[in-house]
């Protein structure tokens, strides 16, 4: 795995999905640091690669955008011979990408979205370029603050609306901890009726505690 | 090969990688690519776009060129910014540039701005940040008007208004408190001029004029050196000594010497040979 390179642009990042009945949950904050300085405060880690299938990055945003465009690149042309991809083939192909390229990527990624075959699915990748399906995964250097709380939260068989407060207030926590991590939250509701996309700014996030 | 000396079996020669470390060791610096040390600024406005750009280059701490152009040509609708090393931002501009050109020529239509930025951060990506280039690319195509910051590992992001270089901190400060959403034209060039000169004064890095340029829908203005806050005031006296100030004490006229040389041929007497 390579590390970050001097003044790479790095995604200190919290991210997030949650698979639901119907769909999935995906969440990121909107950070995007070189070194100290706040390169973009409203960043959109959420990246579209179909219709119905998203990616959260973190790690080096100069890889994780470039891994996104390939893979955004074989969809489409997937599309063209065979229809529409499933979730699970575009997290092999992100897998692909990140095992065959670990030595110089820094890449963590979370695949997620809805499909026929499988409804909502997340597929976790972290920096190795293993690949797990997960109910729900957390990523970046902010979830290292949350794995206890969204353990002891999680539930199995929450509908969207209880999916969408656990994100948020996951989200919330890690931003609060981590330097890295902050701005406002953006998630996106992926279900076969599509994509929705809501925006949480920096002065409407849950409130936890302030010390 | 004619050499007569023993030929090696091949292989690579690290001789002078021994000999570079000890000099290294005693202090030796290798010679350094010219930086523009910068401030480079973008923002949208009600119809368009406007990019701004100082106009100093400098190599380590001797101020290169006082007035250098740093808001490069990409195509008739497209104009990109550039900080970093300057050999390679004016190298990828002018490649992209020329890209540019034949895909316009083999599509038949205006080139639009995402496929520039895709083309810049690909190339970018590839060399993995061996190419020092950041770049703000500006233009308005059938789309309307955009925006993005291309950083040197080829990562980018859209904006309505960024800021890049050494002075992007002190450029982001006037922008942050200043700018809206739909500016007119006069108050966003006005903005970009103040973001610019927050650089140039406040950034050692950064200095001398201001360049901008305004893309409209479908007009382009190049204001080369748009404000010049830094030109040289005038002497308000001269300081020129009047002539005859300075005290003659002694005076000695020579006259040049006249040295004439003059070669004579000299007749030999016939030898003897009775």
């Amino acid at each position: 795995m390579a590390g970050l390179k001097a003044g790479e642009v790095n995604l200190g990042t919290s991210i997030m999905a949650v698979q639901f009945d119907g769909g999935v949950i995906i969440g990121a904050d909107s950070r995007t640091t070189t070194g100290s300085y706040i390169a973009n405060r409203v960043t959109d880690k959420l990246t579209e690669v179909h219709d119905t299938i998203y990616c959260c990055r973190s790690g080096s945003a100069a890889d994780t955008q470039a891994v996104a465009d390939i893979v955004h690149y074989y969809l489409q042309m997937y599309t063209v011979q065979n229809g529409k991809p499933t979730v699970p083939l575009a997290a092999s192909l992100f897998q692909e990408m990140c095992y065959q390229n670990k030595d110089n990527l820094m890449a963590g990624i979370i695949v997620a979205g809805w499909d026929k075959d499988n409804g909502g699915s997340v597929w976790n990748i972290p920096l190795g370029g293993s690949l797990h399906r997960q109910p729900f995964a957390i990523g970046g250097s902010g979830s290292t603050y949350i794995y206890g709380y969204c353990d002891a939260n999680y539930k199995d068989g929450m509908n969207q609306e209880q999916c969408i407060e656990f994100v948020k207030n996951s989200l919330a926590l890690a931003m609060d901890r981590d330097g890295s991590s902050g701005g406002v939250i953006r998630l996106a509701v992926i279900t076969e009726k599509g994509v929705q996309r809501l925006f949480i700014p920096g002065d409407k996030l849950p409130v936890h505690w302030q010390g | 090969m004619t050499s007569r000396l023993p030929r090696t079996k091949g292989g690579f020669n690290f001789d002078n990688h021994v000999r570079n470390t000890m000099m290294e060791g005693k202090g030796l610096c290798l010679p350094k690519a010219t930086k523009t040390g910068t401030t480079i600024v973008g923002l949208i406005y009600k119809d368009g776009l406007v990019l701004g750009a100082d106009t100093r280059a400098t190599a380590g701490p001797i101020v290169a060129d006082k007035n250098c152009e740093k808001i490069h040509y990409l195509a008739p609708n497209m104009y990109c910014c550039g900080a970093g090393t300057a050999a390679d931002t004016e190298m990828t501009t002018a490649l992209i540039s020329s890209q540019l050109e034949l895909h316009r020529l083999s599509t038949g239509r205006q080139a639009r701005v995402v496929t520039a930025m895709t083309l810049l951060k690909q190339m970018l990506f590839k060399y993995q940040g061996h190419i020092g280039a950041a770049l703000i690319l500006g233009g308005v195509d059938l789309n309307g008007p955009h925006l993005y910051t291309i950083y040197p590992h080829g990562s980018t992001d859209k904006l309505p208004y960024v800021t890049m270089g050494s002075g992007s901190l002190a450029a982001m400060s006037v922008f942050e408190s200043r700018f809206k959403a739909d500016m007119e034209r006069e108050e966003a060039i006005t903005l970009v001029k103040d973001a610019i000169e927050a650089g140039i004064f406040n950034d050692l890095g950064s200095g001398s004029n201001v360049d901008v340029v305004v893309i409209s829908k479908d007009n382009v203005e190049v204001l080369r050196n748009y404000a010049k806050p830094n030109e040289r005031g005038i002497k308000e006296a001269s300081y020129k000594y009047p002539r005859g100030a300075t005290q003659v004490l002694k005076t000695s006229i020579r006259d040049l010497v006249d040295i004439k040389e003059t070669v004579q041929a000299t007749t030999t007497e016939a030898m003897d040979i009775s």
